[in-house]
C-alpha cells in the first residue's frame, strides 16, 4: 500500500478550481465546487433542525467531530516519522500546519497564543474554504460557517488527548493585515473582508500534564 | 457611455435582484421594479410567440427558450441573457456601450458561486447575499476602469 498515494480521489485536499480551458491546473486536490454544495447542503439540513445559532454551530461542530478524529490517524501513519505528538506547541503545530494541508492543501495562517489567558490559541486562516461563498445573513448575527473546521480541530485534538474547546469566529480582516494576493478565489470575487480564528481552549488537566513534562 | 441597471428575474417572472450601477441610472422605486421585471417576463414570452419563425422547441442555440435577446432606444440599450433554467439577468446602459455580453456572462458566474452556493440562498427568492453585490460591483468597476484605459 502506498502511503503518500494522491491519485486516490479521498487522499487528495480540497480547493481544485477549473481554468477556463475547462482542464485543471492542479490534479492533486478535489473540486472546491463540489464541496461547497455539499456544505451548502449539510448546513441547510442543521439549520432547519436547529432551535437558536448556537445550536447550528454545535451541530456543526459535531459533524466535523468524527472527521477529526479519523484524519488524526490518517495523518499521523502517512507522516514521515509515524509519531504521535505529545506536547501542547507540537500538536497545534501539528493541527496548523500537517493537518491542514492534507485536506486544504495549504497551511494556517498563523497560530497564536492569547494574551490574556494561558490556556487560549487562535489557529488563524485568511481564507477558510467553508466560508468562500457563504454571506451570512443579518439575522443570524455572528453565526460562523467555519463551525464545521472548529469540529474537526477539536476532532483531532481530542483524539491525541487533548481535550478541548474549540469556537470558531469571524473577526474583521485589518487594512494591509493580509497582503498575500488571494489563492483559491473565483476570478473576480471580492477579496475576504473577515479571517476565521478559531479558538482553542485547552482543559486545566491537559495545561497541567504538560506542565509536567516540561520538568 | 456606462452600465445604468441590473435585475434579474425567477423562471416564474419574479424580481429577485435590482441593483444600479452608475450615478446617472434613473432612480426606480422598488415596487416599479417588480413591475418592470414581471412585465419584461411577459413582454420576452410575447416576443417569441409573435415571431414569424419559430425555433424548434422554441430554444435558441444556446438551449434557452427564445425571447428577447436585446432592445435599443435612443437613450437606452437593453440586454438580456436567459438561461435554460429560465433565469433572466437583464442589463440596461447607455447606447455604445462595449462589454455587456461580457458582463452579463460574468454576472451569471457570480450567481452560480456566490447565490447558488450559499446555504442562506433559497432558490428563485430574493437574492439578499452580500458577497454577490458586492462581487457585482467589483465586476462593473472593473470594466469601466478597463474601457476608460482604452480610451486613452
Amino acid at each position: 500500500m502506498s502511503r503518500n498515494a494522491s491519485n486516490n480521489i479521498l487522499d487528495r485536499p480540497l480547493g481544485f478550481r477549473a481554468t477556463p480551458a475547462g482542464r485543471s491546473s492542479d490534479v492533486s486536490s478535489v473540486s472546491l465546487s463540489a464541496f461547497a454544495y455539499v456544505y451548502s447542503e449539510l448546513v441547510q439540513y442543521h439549520q432547519g433542525r436547529a432551535a437558536s445559532i448556537s445550536e447550528l454551530e454545535r451541530r456543526l461542530e459535531s459533524a466535523g467531530y468524527g472527521v477529526g478524529l479519523k484524519v488524526l490517524e490518517c495523518v499521523a501513519y502517512r507522516g514521515k516519522e509515524m509519531k504521535r505528538e505529545t506536547r501542547l506547541m507540537s500538536i497545534l503545530h501539528f493541527v496548523s500546519s500537517s493537518v491542514w494541508k492534507s485536506l486544504f492543501g495549504k497551511s494556517a495562517d498563523s497560530l497564536e497564543r492569547s494574551i490574556d489567558n494561558q490556556d487560549e490559541f487562535m489557529i488563524v486562516d485568511y481564507e477558510p474554504i467553508t466560508s468562500t461563498f457563504v454571506s451570512v445573513p443579518q439575522d443570524l448575527g455572528q453565526l460562523s460557517a467555519d463551525a464545521y473546521v472548529s469540529g474537526i480541530i477539536a476532532g483531532v485534538l481530542d483524539g491525541a488527548g487533548f481535550s478541548a474547546r474549540v469556537t470558531a469566529h469571524n473577526v474583521q480582516v485589518e487594512e494591509g493585515e493580509n497582503s498575500r494576493p488571494p489563492t483559491n478565489a473565483t476570478p473576480g470575487m471580492p477579496r475576504r473582508t473577515e479571517k476565521a480564528v478559531f479558538l482553542v481552549k485547552f482543559s486545566p488537566e491537559v495545561l497541567e500534564r504538560d506542565a509536567t513534562l516540561e520538568r | 457611455m456606462g452600465f445604468l441597471h441590473l435585475f434579474i428575474v425567477n423562471k416564474s417572472g419574479g424580481l429577485i435582484l435590482h441593483r444600479s450601477l452608475g450615478p446617472r441610472a434613473p432612480s426606480i422605486g422598488t415596487n416599479d421594479w417588480l413591475r418592470i421585471g414581471s412585465t419584461f417576463h411577459s413582454l420576452h414570452a410575447i416576443a417569441a410567440e409573435a415571431s414569424p419563425v419559430r425555433l424548434p422547441k422554441n430554444k435558441n442555440p444556446s438551449g434557452a427558450d427564445d425571447g428577447i435577446q436585446q432592445i435599443e432606444g435612443s437613450g437606452v440599450t437593453l440586454k438580456c441573457l436567459q438561461t435554460r433554467t429560465g433565469i433572466k439577468f437583464v442589463l440596461t446602459a447607455e447606447p455604445g456601450t462595449t462589454d455587456i455580453d461580457t458582463a452579463l456572462r460574468e454576472i451569471y458566474v457570480l450567481y452560480a458561486d456566490c447565490a447558488l452556493k450559499d446555504p442562506f440562498y433559497e432558490l428563485e427568492m430574493p437574492i439578499r447575499c452580500e458577497l454577490f453585490t458586492s462581487a457585482v460591483d467589483n465586476l462593473i468597476e472593473r470594466l469601466e476602469q478597463s474601457k476608460m484605459s482604452a480610451v486613452r
